[in-house]
């Protein structure tokens, strides 16, 4: 009787098990072999990554992981999303479960350094702000001394809105919870007067209210909030991969290729864009891909400021303008080195 | 003793004609007896009408008067002094029972689901011969072939990522598996705490009792944000199988003692009449002691299930979406159907469900319950 | 234990007492076995262990990831909603912890009070000899330990927030009590000085009325007169400190609440995810303390309540004199259990935001550090620790419970 069960208990051990062992060898070639990139995204926010109700994936952060997936196999959809919350993104791309972590997350020293993990770069330059509901009459945060305020724990915004209100001379009532949807429904219930997070994060949940018009966005903002991919440290090759995906396609802007004209462009007479999308040089080779890694980047998710109207831009709900994003020549902070 | 009651005794007088016994057994003479039969219990019978009165009022009139069983979305539900919000749960009752599984897929959660209750049926039900056969294929069969048919892969059938699971469907995955695999670990648990050699021994008790004082919570965590640091690089579990190794290791602790109280049971002369045999120690306890311990511990195995089924809501905390995790996320987050009624209808949808399972399950336990002492007493 | 042993004496039976005769024997030697069995499973644990050690060790050491204990020293950096101790964002990581341990033992201890009494009531309800209130009892029952306690206190909380109204409309109570949606904020008392002799006469009527609680117990054991010990006793422990308190002039200040532009300001205040954790956790643990509860008082023999009536007791003196104390050592092993399983589930904290030990340190401290492994160690030894604490409590009045034999 034992040992029947004991065999049923391995058997279910070992159905379990998602992926064996592996050698110690380089991510990509893991991922190769696997057949997939394994991404780490956020459970669900709007404009960065979000599945429909029949798991489809979309958002600035997942278009730099099919980006990323079409640079590698030529086909943007071998990519696994695994949703993941605050608490478990790190551990996550600590132990492999995820290749890449592309979770709105903040680059700090502290993570860059001590926290197993390099960032890649930056796809979205961010900053804390504060929403309030509009009948509180509140124009500025400096008015917010006294207030309730809801926040998300494990996040960079529960530490900084701590600095702030210090830094102010100003008090106030923390109301801290774990998960997103139920800070928002603890602000929708009036159990706080401020809800704050990433500004992209406060349109985009401002959405989930119920009569949006009815909140706005304090004009203050608090902090810097670099949100970008990560990976684990300790493998250059991969971090090079995420990194130069994503500046092939801030490049891409700047030269304006688009998913639409990408294959005519391949024709094009510039220099910079021929060593762009591999008919010129052989650039992929430095990061162990094939010569038209950026060409498969681009076509499968578009350069980076169409990426960035889709999802969060004015082709969608969130209608957040480019900003601080816009390319540098346009005042904004996107700047990719070139490619040569 | 009174002066007159002692005269009594002593015969000194008559003995006064009793009066008559209560009239019949009629339903007045039940209420007289039941419920009116001093001034505090007709008190406590009034407060306790008043209590009833009340409750029934506000739930008929929540669920079925002020009602919405109409409707799109939550603005149905959003007018002044609505009740319960129906149509949020029939047009949500398909994500509540699969999660996101692929709708073209969900014969195959339909199958798994109908597989196990049919198990279940066969063992449960007295009188259904081949017991063992059919505890058996629940126990070894049934896991792999709902591990084939859930998450695909095999025989054409398209994979399904467990991240797309969700509702009705882990909350049994999670409950199952959780009893199904710490059974064995659960046996070894509770034979080790009773074992003769030490070292044994101890590190039983030192692991039944390290998991009992530990919140199920922080065991979900340490799997979730722990183990994977634990494990060789490149070997990596998905979060369900993470949460599932969790369940399996707490309740085995918990199924341990309850084993234990079985074994306790099994009186001496069994085991000294399973050595005079000579049985060896495996046979002794597989053939004599547990055939009879486990019998015992039917009735404290299902309340256990029970613990383990309303518990399983614990793996929202973690990020999985079980039953109570996808009603808690469409309550709070799917605009579609905001409105102020639609959380209460979905908590009461939830724990409703919740209710019938573990209800049904204890009404059974305490049935088996019945049926053990009734043969101890032949 | 006890039984083990027979089951140990059984299997020594088996031992004939005979010479050993090669190795064959030695194989079937069941002390041989024995000792060959367990050093198995140390290896095998040794090995376990030194697997996970070092790939815990290889993990952190290649990621980069901080280790030890020294986090505890640094500045935690981020406010908590309820602190019983002073704790600031300057605070470090260590005093956090201290704050959410307290959280977790004042929601932990209160819900065991409160659990208590409605489990007793309600366990006592069952067993009436009025139908209905027996009916609703077991309704009540029936229905609370079948729902998740996680889904109860989700609704409960919803419904804490929704039945309360915004600040700005709060319900004026008196004593300049307010009541909204952000909890309960009352008058806080300021001790001055002179508090120490309140509390000093406070300890000592308690200690004075015990001692006369003792005396009494002996003179009825030895002369069978009673003395109603418990009356004047609270009336000591009521009086004296009253005198205390009136002697060193009050000495007590209050911090009013005052309706700030946001919030009420000042005071005292009740957190409604605090409230709700409480009453969701006692709900629930009352409708288990009351099955046993009910278990316990039906357990004591029939015989026992029969002997009472023919010595001439009444129902009440019957049922505290006879029943009850019989019934209490059926009724503390599984109760302890209960208490185990509220603290444990006061866990249940981090699901709706009130700062126990888990949401303080098992969440933002872990998120904050990354050094899970540290993290989750300490929150699991706190908890076994409070396990093990309330366990040898219980034990020790059980003991006390228990019949002496005479």
């Amino acid at each position: 009787m034992k040992s029947i069960l004991t065999t049923g208990l391995a058997a279910i051990v070992l159905a379990a098990v998602t992926a064996g062992p592996v050698l110690a060898q380089g991510t990509l070639q893991k991922v190769k072999d696997r057949g997939q990139l394994v991404c780490g995204v956020n459970t669900g926010i709007a404009g960065f990554s979000a599945p429909d109700d029949k798991g489809n994936w979309s958002g600035l952060d997942v278009d730099l992981c099919r980006a990323v997936a079409a640079a590698i196999f030529k086909d943007p959809a071998k990519v696994k999303f695994v949703p993941l919350t605050a608490k478990e993104r790190f551990t996550a791309l600590q132990s492999g479960e995820i290749d890449v972590l592309s979770r709105n997350t903040t680059w700090t020293m502290s993570r860059d350094t001590s926290a197993g993990m390099n960032f890649a770069g930056i796809n979205y330059y961010d900053g804390q702000g504060f929403m309030v509901n509009k009948a509180l009459g509140v124009k500025s945060a400096k008015e917010l001394s006294g207030a309730s305020i809801c926040v998300q724990t494990g996040t960079t915004t529960e530490l900084n809105v701590a600095d702030y209100f210090r830094q102010q001379g100003m008090t106030y009532k923390p109301v801290v919870i774990e998960k997103l949807p139920e800070t928002l429904a603890a602000y929708n219930a009036g159990r706080c007067d401020v809800f704050t997070s990433d500004a992209s994060q406060l349109y985009a949940t401002r959405l989930t209210l119920g009569s949006p018009a009815d909140h706005i966005v304090l004009p203050e903002v608090i902090s810097k909030e670099p949100l970008g991919p990560a990976v684990r440290q300790g493998d250059a090759q991969w971090g090079n991969i995420v990194r130069w995906v994503l500046f092939a396609l801030i490049n891409a802007e700047e030269f304006a290729i688009t998913q639409e004209n990408v294959d005519k462009m391949k024709d094009s007479t510039n220099p910079e864009v021929k060593r762009l999308l591999g008919s010129e040089g052989d650039f992929g080779k430095g990061v162990g891909l094939d010569s038209d890694w950026a060409y498969q980047a681009i076509k499968a998710v578009g350069n980076y400021g169409e990426s960035f109207e889709r999802n969060v831009g004015q082709g969608s709900r969130l209608k957040i303008s480019r900003g601080q994003n816009a390319l540098w020549r346009d005042g904004g902070l996107q700047y990719a080195p070139p490619i040569r | 003793m009174t002066s007159a009651r002692r005269d009594e005794v002593m015969g000194h007088r008559a003995t006064p004609a009793r009066r008559p016994p209560p009239a019949g057994a009629g339903p007045l003479a039940w209420v007289r007896a039941n419920l009116f039969s001093s001034p505090l219990n007709a008190a406590l019978t009034l407060v306790g009408v008043w209590i009833t009165w009340t409750a029934a009022y506000a739930i008929v009139d929540w669920a079925l008067v002020r009602a919405v069983f109409t409707g799109s979305d939550g603005s149905a539900c959003a007018k002044e002094g609505a009740g319960a919000c129906w149509p949020f749960v029939t047009a949500k009752l398909d994500q509540f029972i699969y999660g996101r599984y692929p709708a073209a897929e969900r014969w195959r959660a339909d199958l798994t689901m109908a597989l196990f209750a049919a198990g279940l049926a066969g063992v449960m039900i007295p009188g259904v011969p081949r017991k063992g056969w059919i505890a058996a294929f629940l126990l070894i069969a049934f896991p792999a072939i709902a591990y084939v048919l859930l998450t695909g892969g095999h025989f054409g059938l398209a994979v399904v990522e467990t991240e797309m699971w969700g509702g009705l469907l882990v909350t049994l995955v999670v409950a199952v598996v959780g009893i199904v695999a710490s059974f064995p670990i659960a046996l070894a648990l509770a034979l080790g705490r009773r074992s003769r050699l030490p070292f044994v021994r101890w590190s039983s008790i030192g692991f039944i009792e390290l998991v009992r004082g530990v919140p199920l919570i922080t065991m979900l965590f340490m799997a979730s944000v722990m183990l994977p640091l634990f494990l060789p690089e490149g070997v990596t579990f998905d979060k369900l199988a993470r949460a599932l190794i969790g369940v399996a290791l707490f309740e085995g602790a918990y199924l341990a003692e309850v084993i234990r109280g079985g074994l306790q049971a099994i009186p001496r002369g069994q085991y000294e009449a399973a050595d005079a045999l000579g049985l060896s120690y495996p046979q002794k306890i597989g053939l004599v002691v547990m055939p009879q311990a486990l019998r015992l511990v039917i009735p404290g195995i299902v309340n256990s299930f029970i613990a383990l089924f309303k518990d399983t809501s614990l793996v929202l905390i973690i990020g999985l979406f079980d039953l109570l995790g996808i009603v808690q996320q469409a309550v709070s987050s799917d605009t579609t159907w905001l409105s102020p009624s639609t959380p209460l209808t979905g908590y009461v949808f939830a724990g409703f469900v919740f209710w019938v399972f573990c209800f049904g399950m204890s009404r059974y336990a305490q049935r088996i319950e019945r049926r053990l002492d009734e043969g101890q007493h032949r | 234990m006890v039984k083990m042993h027979t089951a140990r004496d059984g299997a020594r039976h088996t031992v004939p007492a005979r010479p050993r005769r090669g190795l064959r024997d030695l194989a079937y030697d069941p002390t041989t076995r024995g000792i060959v069995l367990q050093v198995l499973l140390v290896l095998a644990l040794l090995a376990l262990g030194a697997e996970i050690v070092s790939n815990a060790l290889t993990n952190l050491e290649k990621q980069n990831i901080a280790s030890g204990f020294g986090f505890l020293e640094r500045t935690a950096g981020f406010d908590i909603s309820q602190t019983l101790i002073d704790y600031a964002n300057t605070s470090s990581y260590g005093r956090a912890f201290w704050v959410g341990l307290l959280n977790t033992l004042l929601v932990a201890g209160l819900g065991i009070l409160i659990s208590t009494v409605i489990g007793f009531v309600i366990g006592m309800a069952r067993l009436s000899s009025n139908w209905l209130i027996a009916r609703l009892a077991g309704v009540y029952v029936e229905i609370l330990r079948n729902i998740p306690p996680l889904l109860m206190l989700f609704a409960i909380y919803f419904a804490v927030l929704k039945s309360l109204p915004l600040p700005r409309d709060s319900l004026t109570l008196p004593l300049s009590s307010y009541l909204n949606v952000r909890g309960l904020t009352i008058p806080k008392p300021i001790w001055l000085d002179g508090i120490g002799i309140v509390v000093a006469a406070l300890v000592a009527s308690v200690i004075a009325a015990l001692a006369l609680k003792g005396w009494a117990a002996r003179r009825r054991a030895a002369t069978g007169h009673g003395f109603p010990a418990v009356g004047i006793g609270l009336a000591l422990v009521a009086a004296a400190p009253a005198i205390a308190w009136v002697m060193t002039g009050f000495p007590v200040a209050f911090d009013m609440p005052q309706m700030g532009r946001f919030n009420v300001t000042g005071g005292l205040t009740l957190l409604p995810e605090f409230v709700a954790l409480l009453v969701g956790l006692s709900l629930y643990t009352a409708a288990f303390i009351a099955e046993i509860v009910r278990a316990g008082i039906a357990g004591v023999a029939k015989g026992q309540k029969e002997a009472a009536a023919a010595l001439g007791l009444s129902r009440r003196q019957a049922m505290r004199l006879v029943v009850v104390p019989q019934a209490m050592r059926i009724i503390i092993p599984p109760l302890t259990n209960q208490y185990l399983n509220l603290t444990k589930n006061s866990s249940l904290a981090v699901a709706i935001g009130y700062p126990d030990l888990v949401h303080v340190f098992a969440g933002t401290v872990l998120n904050q550090t990354s050094q899970a492994i540290e993290v989750i160690a300490i929150t699991m030894a706190v908890y076994l620790l409070l396990s093990v604490v309330t366990s040898l409590l219980m034990n020790w009045f059980n003991a006390r419970m228990a019949l002496v034999e005479r």
